[in-house]
């Protein structure tokens, strides 16, 4: 049992949930301290959202030890409730109110005063640069707006922990980084943030530390950096053909940097130095249709864990 | 992205005052939510709530009462009006109830999923059904005490007695809404309700004593009446509206009411939890 004011706030044992026959969550292990901005990454259908419904201590955990602030949902689920901010990968607010209208009915919900929730929302709409919005309706706000009042709402508890499942889906680039700034001023006031995202970009802008998630297990863990070491090579070749199938080519390059993976539409050359691995490539007479340079990402990694791109 | 934006600091310091810890009262914001969204339509609800009054007393009460008293003098020696009035005050009461507890409550688990929203929170499932069950009571006994207001300006009831038909009629119509929500909860679509409507809520409209007493029916669909709320509340109502009430039997009417609400609430609170929490 841990102390609940100590600075490990979340942490997970063989963690499982089954649907059923299905299982969704397949014993994985993590721990959350203060601060920090912890990720789960994988594609969709990994279990990332079952995980994130448990952490949110709002669907019972089948297997496994789960804590929060020290504490279990399963007893104490409305009191961690209470130090939770949680941002549903569906927008799940009122459309017919209006935003402020949303702010102060979600503050009720924690107990606050009509004027405390009040002068917080006054502060929040300021954050999710909606203040000139206030009196409008949500239904046709658009889906960057609806996603920053939900964060908004989300912070009406003033919580310790920030959930954020998928929090940019569907939202295009401008949105998605006015967002991520919205989210990294939180995370600079010492926020901790607990996300998932099948977006590579994001997982490396926003967690300092994240889990890869694939069919229900943790296959590997640590910062976006430290994985792209450990699993990938600084830079990757990308190589286009003028072909239908790829996988010969394949055979033509083998030898060429550490190591080849074929994917459908192109091949991946991963080396240290992708320019020198282009060069090679060049000097046994091979015309690719393109060629390109670029570092690895996260995407590599996962590629390299699982054989499969993230979002397929 | 302007920088002078500022930025909240949700992160407590140990000096800022301690997080509200979760109440008991935690079902109050839950009602105060239904209420909030009920501002934006009331205009149109209120309305409806004084039209349908009328249309009933003009139709049966006075159109078909005429007819009635005239061929047959009345029910049992009573005015129709006095007799049909109080029966289809509990029978409103089960109209509202159905029409609160259906969509309302379909669409805050399906489709705009109010519940979930508000389940991510301290609140709990027994607070999302006092709270939206409270609303339910709230609607009913507006559209109750409107109906008995309008219902006697055309001289409906035979007493002031029926002033107690108010609380009855409301335990009537929540005797229909708990378990509708129950039964809601296990609901796909809106398909359910159509059934719901046509096999149950219709029928029992028709024969449950509210135009005809149910000695009238064959002997073997009596029980049917006597075990559904419908019958309870038509025969309390009437029994109080027409001067002389049997307090005894208005007394094992509500206990009836209070048994099929409570047997509701414990099955809302199984499918809301089997639904809500997977």
């Amino acid at each position: 049992m841990t102390d609940p004011d100590s600075d490990l706030l979340l942490q997970a044992t063989g963690l499982t949930k089954t649907f059923g026959n299905f299982t969704a969550v397949d014993g994985i292990d993590f721990a959350v301290q203060r601060g920090e901005s912890f990720g789960f990454l994988g594609p969709n259908g990994a279990g990332k959202s079952s995980t994130m419904k448990m952490v949110g201590c709002v669907s019972p955990v089948t297997g496994g030890v789960l804590r929060l602030f020290g504490q279990d949902p399963a007893t104490h689920g409305p009191q961690i409730r209470a130090r939770l901010g949680v941002v549903p990968q569906k927008d799940t607010l009122d459309e017919e109110l209006t935003v402020q209208e949303n702010l102060w009915i979600y503050g009720r919900y924690f107990g606050l005063s009509r004027s405390e929730v009040r002068s917080r929302a006054t502060e929040l709409l300021d954050f999710a640069q909606l203040e000139d919005r206030a009196r409008s309706k949500v239904e046709p706000l658009s889906g960057g707006m609806k996603r920053r009042l939900t964060i908004a709402r989300s912070l009406i508890s003033r919580p310790e922990i920030l959930l954020l499942d998928e929090p940019t889906a569907g939202l295009d680039p401008q949105a998605r980084h006015a967002l991520w700034d919205r989210l990294f001023r939180l995370k600079r006031n010492g926020v901790t943030l607990v996300l998932t995202t099948h977006y590579m970009d994001e997982a490396e802008q926003l967690c300092d530390r994240l889990v890869v998630m694939d069919h229900g297990k943790i296959v590997a863990q640590g910062s976006p950096r430290s994985l792209i070491t450990e699993f990938s090579t600084r830079e990757v070749l990308e190589l286009r053909f003028d072909t239908d199938d790829h996988a010969h080519h394949g055979d033509a390059i083998a030898g060429i940097g550490e190591r080849i993976e074929v994917l459908p539409d192109r091949l991946l050359v991963y080396a240290e130095d992708g320019d020198a691995a282009a060069a090679a490539v060049h000097l046994r007479g091979i015309q690719p249709m393109s060629s390109l340079v670029r570092r690895s990402t996260l995407e590599d990694v996962f590629l390299h864990l699982t054989g499969r791109t993230l979002v397929d | 992205m302007s920088a002078s934006v500022s930025t909240p600091n949700p992160q407590p310091t140990p000096t800022s005052t301690p997080q509200p810890t979760p109440g008991p009262a935690l079902w109050r914001p839950v009602f105060g939510c239904w209420v909030t969204v009920y501002k934006r339509t009331w205009l149109g609800s209120v309305f409806g709530r004084f039209l349908s009054p009328l249309l009933f007393v003009l139709s049966m009460g006075l159109g078909l009462g005429s007819l009635v008293d005239k061929s047959a003098g009345g029910v049992g020696g009573v005015p129709y009006l006095h007799f049909v009035v109080p029966g289809i005050l509990a029978a409103q009461a089960m109209w509202v109830a159905m029409g609160e507890s259906t969509y309302q409550v379909l669409g805050a688990i399906r489709w705009n999923m109010k519940y979930q929203a508000m389940l991510a929170t301290p609140i709990g499932i027994d607070d999302i059904l006092l709270g939206h069950l409270t609303y339910v009571a709230m609607q009913v006994t507006g559209a109750t005490a409107i109906f008995v207001g309008v219902a006697a300006l055309f001289g409906s009831f035979g007493s002031w007695w029926v002033l107690l038909a108010l609380p009855i009629t409301v335990l009537t119509g929540m005797a229909f809404a708990v378990p509708i929500f129950a039964f809601t909860a296990t609901q796909e679509g809106d398909g359910g309700f159509n059934i719901l409507f046509r096999f149950i809520i219709t029928p029992l409209f028709l024969f449950s004593g509210t135009f005809f007493p149910i000695d009238q029916l064959p002997a073997f669909l009596r029980p049917i009446a006597w075990v559904t709320p419908l019958w309870h509340g038509v025969d309390a109502n009437r029994s109080l509206a027409l001067g002389s009430p049997d307090l005894v039997g208005v007394l094992g009417h509500t206990a009836y009411l209070l048994f099929v609400i409570a047997i509701g609430g414990l099955l809302a609170r199984h499918t809301f939890t089997k639904r809500l929490v997977v």
